[in-house]
Formats: structure tokens, C-alpha cells, sequence
């Protein structure tokens, strides 16, 4: 009766079949002149169906977002008046040495839940090309997905024990003969970084593989046949093949890997606190400690903007490009 | 193709898909081979015990509370999930077939949300929800997980409606059907799809949530199962056994549910994965 009728019957007169939804920007602009005179008030009614998640949005995301941003200008310890500060909580994000190494280490981070990751998924991917529906396949898949299903705290409870000075990883050095390299993993200066790192790994693994060996699915068998009959090499094979097939999925990992590197909270929280000293701090933590545990809430708000940012200016660039030509 | 030539075709498949998988449960071995150890022993590396101890995990279960633990996440996933789903679809109905005005930049601020990483609104949250009166307290944490919840939601189900030919909602509007109940009986019985894959991933999102459930609530017996972890580390960070036991109850549920409905849990994430 009332569901926006003028600008449906315009859309009709021009676009008369279902159309794709990539087709309606250059559709609209088309029927834009033809519906504008007939927007009613039933359309704007529509509005009443977009309302309530508009509002929860507001209210929970966006007006939080602005608070952090207001607050991130004044010194404040959450109790007593805030007084106006100006822009020193950001200047002392860059140069108070903690505030910044905890960036620093979000950045090395990618390194491990991001580059090992879509590394050894494209290894897998490419060597085992489909997942097989075979029992021993189907059991492979749900095991490598299990990392994705428990809490990452629960995953940092579990790398605590393997880390710890007789847990399963120095068990494994010892057995091989390596029994000089055992240590406690993450209670070292120069190696707990890199263990927290692993662990990210771990949980990031398990998707960019199967992520990726769905995309290789879905490149043309023939391809494959017709470079080795050329006489391609695997190798040959999977530069031209193999990884330009995979363009927007290796993009879905890194985006989604990225994101889970900058703003890491649980895996650290609960692995090591951001310590031993500062040595794994990164800037979820960082945030939370400056709030709820130093009362800083302005300088806490001040690396959270930061991050927000930092977050933006790496995942903004990679959607372009991974952008599928 | 003989025996030998199958094997050296199938052979480095098969090895790499069994470290690949081996990779991603040997932590958890490593924890359940500690859970059965002696309680007051300090079990060392990966070593399943002659005699496992099976009564750590009903004393762990006891301990940890799981009982009250379930509970309180159900309570919590019934509170956001069904709304979540019911108000994503909406606003998505509205922008992708009402076409709503300015839809699409409600649509770009969602987008905004859909990068932007928690830390930015958690102590903000924290003091919006004291001068609500609201910390401590399940609905403190069901609302902002609803209105956190709904970019990714109502991107996943604005790709739905988008893929809903638009002579549907014509139809239904020729026959007299007014927008509310074309999006009743006409649009959410074929949302049924999405809206199933979407429901796996906010109930597994909500039930995992650690840095809201810790930061606004206190008591860890009504935070969800992951952020009961906390407190339950911190009480027993010393017991190696009774930790690992524990941990692993806690991961129990979803486990268990991931087992039983695998197929979907692998097709709704992999799905998401591309979407968000």
C-alpha cells in the first residue's frame, strides 16, 4: 500500500527486470528525476524500519566514538574535573617511550597474524588445491577451523601452558636435542613478543587457509592443465595462476588479519599482561591499563583515537589494493 | 595411474593437511593431557597419565562454576542475538528495498563502524553505562553488544535484500500489502538463509566477547564465557591442572556446538570472512 510507490513504478518504467545490485547507482541516476517530485512521505516513512538500529548504533557506537574523541583533549582521572589539555595526549602518545613502543609492537605483530598466516595458507592452499570431501578431508577442515570457534582468551590460556618452562614447546626442544634453547617463553624480554606473536598465528591460520583453498576451488581446473601442458612449473603456475585467482580472498585475510594484529586485547591480556615490563604492550592493552588501572582516562582516549586511525590508514589502502580489476 | 604414482600425488597433500590440522589442536591436547594429571602435581609437557583423572573436570565444573557460567551467556546471546537480527533486518530492508532517503549515508557510517576496533569505545562505554545506571548488570552489556553488533549485521542483510527482485515488494504492494507486512510474511521467510548464518556468527561473537564483558561487568559469574576466563585465571593461576580443566569447560559449549552443526558454522564464517 504504502511502500514507497512513486519511486518503484519509476524504477519499473526503466528497469523493468530484477536487476544486480551493482547495477543501481548509474539505474538510480537514471530514475532520479522521474522519482524525485513523487518522494512521499511513505518513503521517508521507511525511515521507521531503519530507526531502531540507527539508534542503537548512535547511542553505542557513534556517541561513544566522540566521547573518546572529546575526552582524548583534556586531562582527566575520571573522578574529579577534567581540564583542557589541548593536543599533549598525543603528543605524548609518540614520545612517552611505552606508549609508543606498544604501536611499534601492534605493527610487528602483523608479521605473525598476518603475513605467516596467508604464507602458509597459500602453501596449503596450493598444494592441496580442493578440499576434498573425503572423511580424512572433512575431519582436516574442522580441525584447522576449531582456533576460530574457542575465545581467544581460551587460546591464550592454552599458549601459556605451551610456553611455560614445562610445557609442550620446551618438551619439544628438549626431544630434539635442542635442550639449551628451552626457556619460559613468555617471560622473556626478547622472545615473549614473537610467542605472542605465534599465537596469533595460531588463530589466524586455520582461516586464511580454508579461506583461501575455497577461492582456489573456484579457479578454472582447465587453467592449471593448460600451463602444464606448456610445460609451467608449479612454481610458474602459481604466480600466473594461482595467487592473481586468489586476489580478493588473500585481501579478505589480510584485511580481517590486520585488524585482529592493531587492535589485539584478549590474547595479550590474558597471555601476559603486556609484560614482562613493557615488552608486549600493545595499544588494546595499553588502553585498558591507562583507564582502569592509572585512572589516565584522557591519554587513554588519546591512543585509542590513535589506534582507530592507525587501523584506518592500513585497512583503507589495502581495499584498493586487493580491488579485484 | 599405479599405486606409487597415486601416493606421490596424494602424499604431500596429505601431510601438509595433517600438520596444517595437527597445528591447530595440539595446544588443546596439550591442555587436555594436563587436565588429567594429578591435581597438585606439576604435569610437564604433553604426557597422557596411566591413570587419567577424569573427577578434575566435575570438580573443575564445580569450581569454575559452569553451571551459572552456561546460564548467564544463554541469557546474554538470547538478549542480542534475536534483537540483532530483527533490527539489522530492518534498517537493511529499509535501505536495500524501501531505498529509504539518505540510506546510503547511514549505510557509510555503518561502514565506519565495521573497521573501527573496540578500544576506541570501551571506557567511554564504561562511563556511559555508570550514568545509566547500567553497569554491572546483563543489560549493560546486552544494548552496546546490539548496537555494536549492527554494522556488520546490517551489511550481511543488505546484501540479502539486495539480492530480492524488487517486482516481490511490487507485487505485494499491488495486492495491498503495506511495508510492514511485506517485511513480515514475504521478506524474513526468505531472509531465513542469512539470517541463519548471521545468527551463528553474533551468537559466537557475543558468546567469545572478553573486552566488554570484562570492563563492564564485574561479577564474572554474569559475563559470558570468555570473560568468566579472567576471573577464574586469576583465582587459579597456580593449579596448572584445575586451569587447564577449567579453560577447557569453559571452551566446552562451543566446541560441542561446533562439532554438532559444523558444516554450517564453516560456511556462515567463511561467508562472513568475504562479506565483512
Amino acid at each position: 500500500m504504502s511502500v514507497a510507490p512513486g519511486l518503484r513504478r519509476g524504477d519499473t518504467v526503466t528497469a523493468p527486470t530484477s536487476r544486480p545490485a551493482t547495477a543501481r547507482p548509474a539505474e538510480r541516476a537514471t530514475t532520479r528525476r522521474w522519482a524525485r517530485p513523487q518522494r512521499s512521505r511513505a518513503q521517508w516513512a521507511g525511515w521507521l524500519f531503519a530507526l531502531p538500529a540507527l539508534l542503537m548504533y548512535a547511542v553505542f557506537e557513534l556517541r561513544p566514538i566522540l566521547t573518546a574523541v572529546q575526552c582524548s583533549f583534556y586531562d582527566w582521572d575520571g573522578i574529579s574535573a577534567a581540564t583542557p589539555v589541548g593536543v599533549a595526549n598525543y603528543t605524548r602518545v609518540f614520545t612517552e617511550p611505552q606508549l609508543l613502543a606498544s604501536i611499534v609492537h601492534s605493527l610487528v605483530l602483523i608479521v605473525f597474524f598476518t603475513v605467516l598466516p596467508v604464507i602458509l595458507g597459500l602453501a596449503v592452499a596450493s598444494v592441496v588445491r580442493e578440499i576434498r570431501s573425503t572423511w580424512a578431508g572433512a575431519a582436516a577442515r574442522t580441525l584447522m577451523f576449531l582456533p576460530q570457534i574457542i575465545p581467544g582468551a581460551a587460546s591464550a590460556i592454552a599458549w601459556t601452558w605451551m610456553y611455560s618452562p614445562d610445557g609442550a614447546v620446551n618438551q619439544l626442544l628438549r626431544a630434539l636435542g635442542l635442550g639449551s634453547l628451552t626457556r619460559a617463553w613468555l617471560g622473556d624480554f626478547t622472545w615473549a613478543l614473537p610467542a605472542v606473536g605465534i599465537i596469533g598465528t595460531w588463530l589466524a591460520t586455520g582461516l586464511c587457509t580454508l579461506l583461501l583453498m575455497a577461492g582456489i576451488g573456484k579457479i578454472d581446473t582447465s587453467l592449471y592443465e593448460a600451463a602444464s601442458l606448456d610445460g609451467a612449473s608449479r612454481l610458474q603456475q602459481f604466480r600466473a595462476i594461482t595467487l592473481p585467482g586468489l586476489r580478493a580472498e588473500i585481501g579478505v585475510c589480510v584485511t580481517i588479519t590486520v585488524i585482529a594484529a592493531l587492535a589485539s586485547f584478549d590474547v595479550v591480556f590474558m597471555s601476559t599482561q603486556g609484560g614482562p615490563g613493557y615488552s608486549t604492550q600493545v595499544p588494546g592493552v595499553q588502553v585498558y591499563q591507562l583507564a582502569f588501572t592509572e585512572n589516565r582516562i584522557g591519554q587513554s582516549s588519546a591512543l585509542a583515537v590513535v589506534l582507530s586511525l592507525l587501523v584506518l590508514a592500513v585497512v583503507l589502502p589495502l581495499q584498493r589494493v586487493f580491488k579485484e580489476k | 595411474m599405479t599405486a606409487i604414482a597415486r601416493l606421490r600425488d596424494t602424499a604431500p597433500r596429505t601431510v601438509l593437511l595433517t600438520a596444517a590440522a595437527l597445528f591447530s589442536v595440539f595446544p588443546l591436547l596439550s591442555m587436555f593431557s594436563a587436565a588429567l594429571q594429578p591435581q597438585g602435581t606439576a604435569p610437564a609437557g604433553i604426557s597422557f597419565p596411566l591413570h587419567p583423572q577424569w573427577h578434575n573436570f566435575v570438580d573443575a565444573w564445580n569450581v569454575a562454576n559452569i553451571t551459572t557460567l552456561v546460564q548467564s551467556s544463554a541469557i546474554l546471546v538470547l538478549g542480542v542475538v534475536p534483537a540483532a537480527m530483527l533490527i539489522s533486518s530492518m534498517a537493511a530492508y529499509a535501505i536495500a528495498q524501501l531505498r529509504i532517503p539518505l540510506g546510503n549515508v547511514f549505510f557509510l557510517l555503518l561502514l565506519l563502524g565495521l573497521t573501527l576496533p573496540y578500544e576506541i569505545v570501551v571506557v567511554p562505554l564504561y562511563y556511559q553505562m555508570q550514568s545509566m545506571g547500567l553497569l554491572n548488570s546483563r543489560l549493560g552489556l546486552i544494548l552496546p553488544l546490539i548496537g555494536l553488533n549492527m554494522p556488520f549485521a546490517v551489511f550481511w542483510m543488505r546484501t540479502h535484500f539486495q539480492s530480492v527482485p524488487a517486482e516481490l515488494s511490487e507485487s505485494s504492494s499491488i495486492d495491498g500489502a503495506g511495508p510492514w507486512q511485506a517485511f513480515r510474511h514475504i521478506q524474513m521467510p526468505l531472509a531465513v538463509p542469512a539470517l541463519a548464518s548471521l545468527g551463528v556468527l553474533m551468537f559466537l561473537s557475543t558468546w567469545n566477547q572478553f573486552l566488554l564483558a570484562i570492563v563492564l561487568i564485574d561479577d564474572p559469574t554474569k559475563r559470558t564465557m570468555a570473560g568468566a576466563l579472567q576471573g577464574f585465571v586469576g583465582a587459579h593461576s597456580t593449579d596448572v591442572v584445575l586451569l587447564n580443566a577449567g579453560a577447557l569447560l569453559i571452551m566446552a559449549p562451543t566446541i560441542l556446538v561446533f562439532l554438532l552443526f559444523q558444516k554450517f558454522f564453516i560456511r556462515a564464517m567463511l561467508a562472513g570472512a568475504v562479506k565483512g
